[in-house]
């Protein structure tokens, strides 16, 4: 029997994490795609806010013929109306991002609150919590939203709130989880020892330890929330009087730009908000990958197979 | 016995969110404030017998408790109503909306599972090199894209090669049972694809955490430390035990899976249930969104209890 007798990988040091506050502007420095997510969040941001000074034609005027070719002075060129479609994208990109904010805000609210109580109080509290949670959890949110938006009417408040209180579920269960565990650590029993009400301990000891993980679920949650919208839009319960990116690839299918051979009609908004997606999915994903230590390491894995840091493994060991 | 006590605690849970959606289906269409049905008996200019006569026909004149118990003893005989667009019993409509939707996700679903499973075994296998993140940006990408814009996508790259829309070719007469067959596998090819490419994103990305995961126990240290071939560790050791995080995550996807067959059938005006609840969006169609609602929010449900119980099959440690 021969044993086979390999090299182990270079052991690469544990990186210490000094303060889970400074986790956030940590990880963009360290990882690349960390870096790219946000400086494309950056950009479509900064190109949305300016929508209105930088935008070279209006969104609700015809500039040329329907369905014009893309040409020098109209780059993505012209939609149904004649409309300038790089203009449109900007101007949809602001209600797209408004929509999203607002709506993950909504359910920041919501499932913070939730997982926050649930994992503070624990007990009966967390029971209840979570069996609604666990309810809310298997229902589509989808068709849910389909139904809710169908009956209440096409408004851009709707969808927010329609969005906004389907969202929430998957944030409470992550922030009742680590609540939970830091709930448990030394220094919050320490902080209740010495006489401090529930208020202080959350506010002192429990948020800003979750609140990166709510950061990175915030990011991850804007992109779900984008994509709901552009979703409604298309079923056409979209907020006919505001252009959302959802609403201009509607308006494509509809008149059909397909058909027609126009793709720079229905291409660049879903693309735009693939890119968008993309950066929320890039920036959040990377900030639970350092928040979660046990992806660090893998034993056996072809490159390299590194020593499992203890940093994070125990975190009663103050 | 633990296990059936799980086992029982499950289809208690499945049952229980039956009916909460049943009830909150109630809810949303008759007690909401300007709810669907109640705005139904509102015709401007109507005498007060016309008003009568359509409060009568649709329960309105009954209290709310009553109305409840009376839609509950409807739906317990599987009568979910008539359908306002076509006059006929809206479980009928659903039925053939169903049938004609199962092949289609079905096909979609097992490609995704498939490609995905195989990426993101690579890519936790490969972890820190070009592969990985290969696979890991290919993935992300698909997974970004708008599920009805890959759809349109895809129509304008094969518009002309392959059929974009419906289920079968209207203008074949008297097609034998092959060329049906064929002509079926080629309009399901474009809806199934998207739905597979969609859903595969999102499996590479959760199959390759939970392998992370595994990869990073002590059991596959030890397993290495015995010296065992790295192709037995990954399939003895780790893939096994990876399984159980993924059978969970893919359940929970099964709600992405729906709303995903909702777009697809849409953009391909594949007749199924997604287009069924397309079409009675656009038409206010009340009954049909309702029951479109049940049949969805039942079917996920059935399918979370599947995966729960499976998940019992594959460790039985849960009921500890």
């Amino acid at each position: 029997m021969s044993v086979a007798v390999r090299q182990p990988g270079p052991v690469i040091e544990a990186e210490p994490i000094r303060s889970r506050r400074g986790i956030v502007w940590e990880t963009i420095k360290r990882r690349p795609s960390a870096a790219l997510g946000a400086g494309i969040l950056l950009v479509v941001v900064v190109c949305a806010v300016l929508a209105p000074w930088i935008a070279p034609y209006d969104p609700h005027e015809q500039v040329g013929p329907v369905f014009g070719r893309p040409s020098w002075s109209h780059p993505l060129g012209l939609d149904d109306g004649g409309i300038d479609m790089l203009s449109l994208l900007m101007w949809g990109c602001r209600i797209s991002l408004v929509v999203g904010f607002a709506a993950t805000f909504v359910s920041m609210v919501i499932g913070g609150t939730i997982g926050l109580a649930a994992g503070y109080f624990g007990g009966r509290t967390d029971n209840v919590l979570m069996r609604i949670t666990d309810y809310f959890l298997v229902i589509p949110d989808v068709p849910l939203m389909i139904v809710v938006a169908a009956i209440w009417g096409p408004s851009l408040f709707h969808i927010v709130i329609v969005i906004g209180i389907l969202l929430w579920t998957s944030t409470a269960r992550v922030i009742r989880a680590q609540v939970k565990s830091v709930r448990e650590r030394v220094y919050v029993k320490r902080a209740r020892a010495l006489g401090a009400g529930h208020t202080r301990i959350v506010v002192r000891h429990v948020l800003p330890q979750v609140a990166p993980l709510l950061i990175a679920n915030t990011v991850l949650t804007i992109a779900v929330a984008i994509f709901d919208e552009t979703a409604l839009a298309f079923l056409g319960l979209g907020d006919p009087s505001r252009i959302s990116l959802g609403k201009v690839i509607e308006n494509a299918f509809q008149r059909a730009a397909i058909s027609t051979g126009a793709w720079w009609a229905i291409v660049p908004p879903g693309a735009l908000v693939a890119v968008i997606i993309l950066g929320c999915s890039l920036l959040g994903g990377a900030l639970e990958d350092a928040l979660n230590p046990r992806l660090r390491v893998a034993h056996l894995s072809a490159k390299s197979f590194r020593l499992r840091p203890l940093v994070g493994r125990s975190p009663d060991a103050v | 016995m633990r296990g059936a006590d799980y086992v029982i605690k499950r289809l208690a849970f499945a049952v229980l969110t039956v009916f909460i959606a049943v009830t909150i289906n109630f809810a949303l269409f008759r007690l909401a404030p300007g709810s669907a049905v109640t705005n139904l008996a509102r015709v401007p200019h109507a005498t007060p017998e016309t008003r009568q006569a359509l409060k009568r026909q649709f329960g309105l004149d009954k209290s709310k408790f009553q109305q409840y118990l009376i839609y509950l003893q409807q739906l317990a005989h599987g009568n979910l109503g008539i359908s306002f667009a076509n006059s006929q019993p809206v479980a009928d409509n659903l039925r053939t909306a169903l049938i004609n939707s199962v092949p289609m996700v079905f096909l979609g679903t097992i490609f995704a599972i498939v490609l995905g499973t195989l990426t993101g075994i690579v890519a936790a296998w490969r972890r820190g090199t070009k592969t990985e993140g290969a696979s890991l940006t290919t993935a992300l990408t698909f997974y970004s894209m708008p599920t009805h814009w890959l759809g349109l996508m895809l129509v304008i790259l094969f518009a002309g090669t392959l059929p974009t829309g419906g289920m079968s070719d209207e203008f074949l007469i008297d097609p034998s049972f092959t060329t049906h067959v064929k002509d079926l596998g080629e309009h399901i090819l474009l809806p199934s694809l998207t739905l597979g490419l969609v859903l595969y994103g999102e499996y590479t990305l959760i199959v390759r955490s939970a392998m992370l995961e595994t990869l990073g126990e002590d059991y596959v240290l030890t397993a290495r430390a015995k010296g065992l071939k790295p192709w037995a560790i990954l399939r003895r050791h780790a893939l096994r035990n990876a399984l159980l995080p993924i059978t969970t995550l893919v359940a929970l996807s099964l709600g992405y899976i729906v709303a995903g067959a909702i777009l697809i059938e849409t953009v391909f005006s594949w007749p199924g249930i997604g287009r069924a609840v397309y079409d009675a969006v656009l038409q206010r169609d009340y009954p049909m969104l309702q029951g479109a609602f049940l049949v969805l929010t039942c079917s996920v449900v059935f399918f979370n209890l599947v995966a729960d119980l499976l998940y019992f099959r594959l460790d039985p440690r849960i009921t500890e």
